[in-house]
């Protein structure tokens, strides 16, 4: 199982990162290893045995816990300035980013 | 001299505090003063005299009262993946360079209230992926014991911090050992508590389902100390155990546990370890570990069986598939944890872009260093159609074989010892144009990770060379014994001073 | 060639709870851009999402409404796309374990009822608003302006199966859902305001083939008008498209209400691999039989069972049934008119309220809950038309009385004042047939020539006479006696 710098360039499409093509070539040397790594899954046998997602849930329950239906004060302006204070380009209270065209 | 060098422990500085023999403020002066005079360490990302020296002035004001705690006045840092008030937050990266967290980490907020000072922010990995502290976009962090070497990572400022006296006690996170491992590797002593009983809210994400903050201080009392205000109940974190089985899970737990178990250490003084097991996992011990550290961990598991403990072999099979394991599903999470960094809300924007998706890949590509694209790359594939099933799904089945495992060891001991890495302190600047092999680093930290289990990680020797380098033991634990991991560790620093050296001065 | 259309809907009912799914921020309508945005919601470093209760017996109230299965068990899963309007850019929704499966629902399309089962609802959160008024960057580049107030506003998505055949199916089925929705008090069924959105997939296959043909999925709908419209328009164009040798593919398209079409949306370009994977944030969904049993203690009455009841019961018609519980508060009203009558003149009030009732409403575009006729004051006039005090034609001219506020709605003083009473004297009665009859002797022999509609002409005379007091019954009675 190999991964050509056409799936890199795929998955770097999907994660939102635009690659060089040094790289691209990087990572697809470095996926060769990698894969190499997480192969070694294969040759465990895991029949009858359910994925784990939550550490604790084999010993004790996980369940997801439950907030009363209450709302939060509308911020003020100043309040939500403070939110937003870190905000590369906004106006009029609004987070600014290039026009998409639908 | 800074006056912290001359406390041995949270307890000691307290009391000298209370005794007026100097106010927080000049401690933490003093303090700020030593920071500077190791900036050649560069353990720190964000300091700010100003913000320290006012929570200093808070903690005199506790203290004149004679109110506070055993915190209060104490200088501490925190890692820079728990965002802060005031100081900036950049979680090692340029992506996060000029942040500013509006609000505090629970574990921040906590200890806050009980009076510690912050001297500021601490050098780590790049969101918290590394175990070598070289992938920091602020640069590597130096190892006090000799500056050419690692300190470790992802948590190396704060074990950095700590065994250069620049603080007495740090918090650190650990997702895969990132406080176990700067621990061992910086002479300090570590503990990552059992998954959900420390808040994860405002702790940058990583591997979600793994990701624990913890301490990092001199000695086990010191954790303690700083664990009980950090551990409990959090309704801000979804993933925050309300009980910790029949226990409420509140930060007096540990200490009720540790006294206990204190108390129990003292009734035969002989043999005061008389009833423990202690598991040493065969393949924690092959051939990958190196013999100078293998021969140490030995000699410290010697000491404890000479305290009475029986020695009890144990297997871990899937230890290497841990590995495995850990590299699918942290990617995988850290992918979609990432996801939030586009430049729109905050973080690095690019400064040319066409139109909005270049924006956000530029951002991204310009914001991230190599090492957390490449995992983010692993995690996206990962995750995508077709490979779900034979690699993240296989990966949590693993996991849960892991979890049984371990389970399976604990029915034959007590608590599970040997080595925190399999190699000594990696100099700077050498790195393996394997990615992997960093990643095989991790080998006996990644499994108690994914199982949620509580470790520790407490000085147990030296190397031999001109420049020592620090050798550190691992003690595992089942769920909900970080008390007793603390007792533990703490009758061993009784017997021992490795714990108690300190690197040369510069 | 016949063809057959398979329409699936997919829709997006807003829950009214007060705060977000996952977080505590207010769900308030027209609060003032990004002051409904919590650090969480805008996902600022180091947050994580807080479950809402109210979201969860929301969507158990719609799965036991719907005779579904309420799941014990079920899993949040991220969802994983990059948009502005999504801060995380991953969307916490459900996958392979949502909260309700299975279920259906039944309607009216003209007299045929159609039952449409539902294949799941799932929860999920709302993404933030887009304003793509004219902003600009910090570059001088054309900006869009984001509001993450709306952002993690509780949904839940409705799934139907493919079984809808026809654009007015598929209309009847979303109504169908918008007035459950709105009936139990999850959704305030707002379209204009984006609180319920449907979406629909469409395909088009030779009739009698069992193979789906490829689907297209529209948006952008929000009116059951333009609903109706985009289906159709779509269907017509998949046909055309199949038919002059071409193929569909598979896509999202927009509808556009101002050219009455649908347009292929510029792809995203992530291919839709979402990367589902349960979010390791959210531990699982428990749901106990004790809360289930809660949920279902509080729910009102549903729609279906008013419906079994008032056929059983009443005596109404499916038709009449179905129509008087479209919504909660005409289903009231007729309940509450019913009831004041002891419950033995449902046929009259159901036609009254379905009739003269809701006529009234719509001319002064009113919602039952504002109608100027109340409950007890309708019972009265149609206990007045029950006993044959008046007619039922010159009840309507008292109903418009009542209407107007004249006599306080009364209907006994209305009939008093005007002299409305209507003649039940059958003396008087016999006197009037006898002088129409006398009266029109050519119509007389039409209708013994076995000319029926002569008879009614024979009947309208004798009411002229009346001035419409006269008890029709008892006119059709006397003339036919008369006349042999």
């Amino acid at each position: 199982m190999s991964i050509s710098q056409q799936d890199v360039a795929r998955i770097a499409q999907l994660a939102h990162i635009e690659l060089s093509p040094e790289q691209t070539a990087q990572a697809e040397h470095d996926f060769a290893r990698i894969i190499n790594l997480i192969e070694a899954l294969q040759s465990v046998d895991t029949s009858g045995v359910e994925p784990m997602t939550h550490p604790l849930s084999a010993i004790q329950e996980i369940a997801l816990r439950l907030r009363a239906d209450e709302p939060a004060p509308t911020a003020t302006e100043a309040q939500r300035a403070e939110l937003m204070a870190n905000a590369p380009a906004q106006d009029e209270g609004l987070f600014l980013v290039p026009t998409v065209i639908e | 001299m800074s006056l912290l060098n001359e406390y041995p422990s949270i307890h000691a500085l307290g009391t000298a505090l209370r005794e007026k023999k100097f106010s927080a403020r000049e401690l933490a002066q003093d303090a700020l003063n030593n920071v500077t005079a190791h900036a050649h360490l560069n353990a720190f990302i964000d300091i700010n005299a100003e913000l320290t020296l006012q929570q200093a002035d808070a903690a005199d004001a506790l203290l004149a009262n004679q109110q506070g705690g055993p915190l209060t006045g104490i200088p501490i840092a925190h890692k820079d993946v728990l965002v802060t008030k005031g100081w900036r937050s950049t979680a090692g990266s340029k992506m996060l360079e000029n942040y500013r967290s509006p609000f505090d980490a629970t574990v921040v907020e906590r200890l806050n209230a009980a009076g510690t000072v912050s001297l500021g922010k601490l050098n780590c990995d790049e969101f918290a992926m590394g175990s070598d502290n070289q992938s920091s976009f602020f640069g590597a962090v130096h190892n006090p014991w000799n500056t050419q070497y690692s300190p470790g990572g992802s948590s190396g400022g704060s074990a950095a911090a700590v065994a250069a006296n620049l603080v007495l006690c740090a918090t650190g996170t650990d997702t895969g050992g990132s406080i176990r491992q700067p621990a061992a590797l910086c002479g300090v002593s570590g503990i990552k508590p059992t998954y959900g009983t420390v808040s994860r809210f405002g702790m940058i994400a990583y591997g979600s389902s793994l990701d624990q903050a913890g301490p990092i201080a001199r000695n086990a009392k010191d954790l303690l100390e700083v664990l009980s205000v950090m551990s409990g109940f959090d309704p801000h974190d979804p993933t925050s155990l309300e009980h910790c089985l029949n226990t409420k899970n509140t930060g007096d737990r540990i200490r009720n546990d540790f006294n206990s178990w204190e108390t129990r250490f003292t009734e035969n003084t002989n043999q005061p370890l008389a009833s423990l097991r202690i598991g040493i996992p065969k393949e924690y011990f092959e051939n990958e570990l190196d013999s100078t550290l293998a021969n140490q961990i030995e000699s410290a598991i010697a000491h404890f069986e000479k305290l009475g403990a029986t020695r009890v072999d144990v297997s871990l099979p899937l230890t290497r598939e841990a590995v495995s394991a850990y590299y699918v599903i942290t990617p995988a999470e850290a992918s979609s944890n990432l996801s939030r960094f586009d430049g729109v809300r905050f973080g690095h924007r690019a400064a040319n872009y066409s139109n909005l998706e270049e924006m956000i890949s530029r951002s991204r590509a310009e914001g991230f260093g190599d090492e957390v694209i490449r995992r983010i790359l692993v995690g996206t594939y990962v995750l995508s159609e077709g490979y779900y099933d034979a690699y993240y799904l296989q990966a949590q089945r693993v996991r849960r074989m892991i979890v049984n495992d371990f389970q399976q060891a604990f029915a034959a001991c007590d608590f599970i010892m040997g080595p925190v890495t399999p190699s000594l302190a990696l100099p700077l600047g050498e790195r393996s144009s394997d990615p992997t092999t960093d990643w095989l680093s991790d080998i006996y930290t990644l499994g108690v990770s994914l199982a949620g289990l509580p470790a520790m990680s407490v000085p147990c020797g030296f190397t031999h060379d001109a420049q020592p380098l620090p050798i550190g033991l691992q003690l595992i634990g089942n769920y909900f014994s970080e008390g007793q991991l603390l007792a533990l560790a703490d009758r061993y620093q009784q017997d021992t001073d490795w714990h108690q050296r300190k690197p040369e001065a510069k | 060639m016949e063809w057959e259309i398979v329409i699936g809907l997919e829709i997006h009912a807003q829950l009214s709870t007060a705060s977000k799914i996952f977080s505590s921020s207010s769900t308030r309508f027209g609060a003032a851009a990004n002051t409904q945005a919590s650090a969480t919601d805008m996902a600022l470093p180091g947050t994580l999402p807080v479950f809402n209760e109210g979201a969860v017996d929301k969507a158990i109230s719609f799965g036991l409404a719907i005779g579904g299965q309420v799941a014990s068990r079920s899993i949040f899963a991220r969802k994983n796309y990059f948009y502005p309007d999504l801060p995380k850019n991953y969307q916490i929704s459900q996958f392979e374990d949502p909260i309700v499966t299975g279920g259906k629902i039944s309607f009216f399309v003209g007299e045929e009822e159609i039952t449409i089962n539902l294949t799941r609802a799932h929860l999920e959160e709302d993404a933030g608003k887009s304003l793509h008024e004219n902003f600009t960057g910090p570059h001088g580049e054309s900006s869009t302006g984001i509001d993450l107030n709306r952002a993690g506003t509780p949904l839940l998505e409705i799934v139907s199966e493919p079984e809808m055949r026809s654009a007015a199916e598929a209309v009847g089925y979303a109504r169908a859902v918008h007035s459950l929705v709105v009936w139990l008090g999850m959704c305030d069924g707002n379209m204009q305001e984006g609180s319920f959105r449907a979406d629909a997939n469409v395909s088009v296959r030779p009739k009698g083939q069992e193979k789906l043909g490829t689907r297209c999925e529209l948006k952008n709908i929000n009116s059951f008008r333009f609903l109706e419209r985009a289906i159709n328009y779509e269907a017509r164009r998949q046909i055309e498209l199949i038919e002059d040798g071409g193929q569909v593919v598979q896509e999202t398209r927009l509808y556009d209400a101002d050219l009455d079409e649908t347009r292929s949306m510029r792809t995203k370009g992530d291919a839709d691999d979402y990367r589902y994977f349960p979010d390791p944030d959210l531990p699982p969904l428990l749901v106990s039989e004790e809360r289930i049993e809660a949920v279902r203690a509080t729910m009102p009455e549903l729609p279906a069972t008013k419906r079994e009841r008032y056929q059983n019961e009443f005596g109404l018609s499916a038709y009449d049934a179905a129509q008087l519980t479209m919504s909660r508060d005409t289903a009231t009203y007729f309940e509450q008119t019913n009831a004041a009558l002891n419950n033995a003149q449902a046929k009259l009030a159901a036609n009254w309220v379905l009739g003269e009732l809701a006529a009234s409403l719509n001319r002064e575009e009113l919602d039952i809950t504002q109608a100027k006729v109340n409950p007890t004051q309708l019972a009265k006039l149609i206990a007045r038309i029950a006993d044959n005090t008046i007619s039922n034609k010159i009840a309507r001219d008292v109903f418009q009385a009542m209407w107007e506020g004249q006599e306080n709605g009364d209907a006994d003083a209305i009939i008093e004042s005007k002299g409305l009473k209507q003649i039940s004297d059958v003396g008087a009665i016999s006197a009037m047939v006898d002088e129409v009859i006398a009266a029109n002797p050519a119509i007389v022999e039409e209708y013994r020539s076995g000319r029926d509609k002569a008879f009614n002409s024979l009947v309208g005379q004798v009411m002229k006479a009346a001035r419409g007091k006269a008890n029709p019954k008892q006119v059709t009675d006397l003339l036919k006696e008369k006349l042999g």
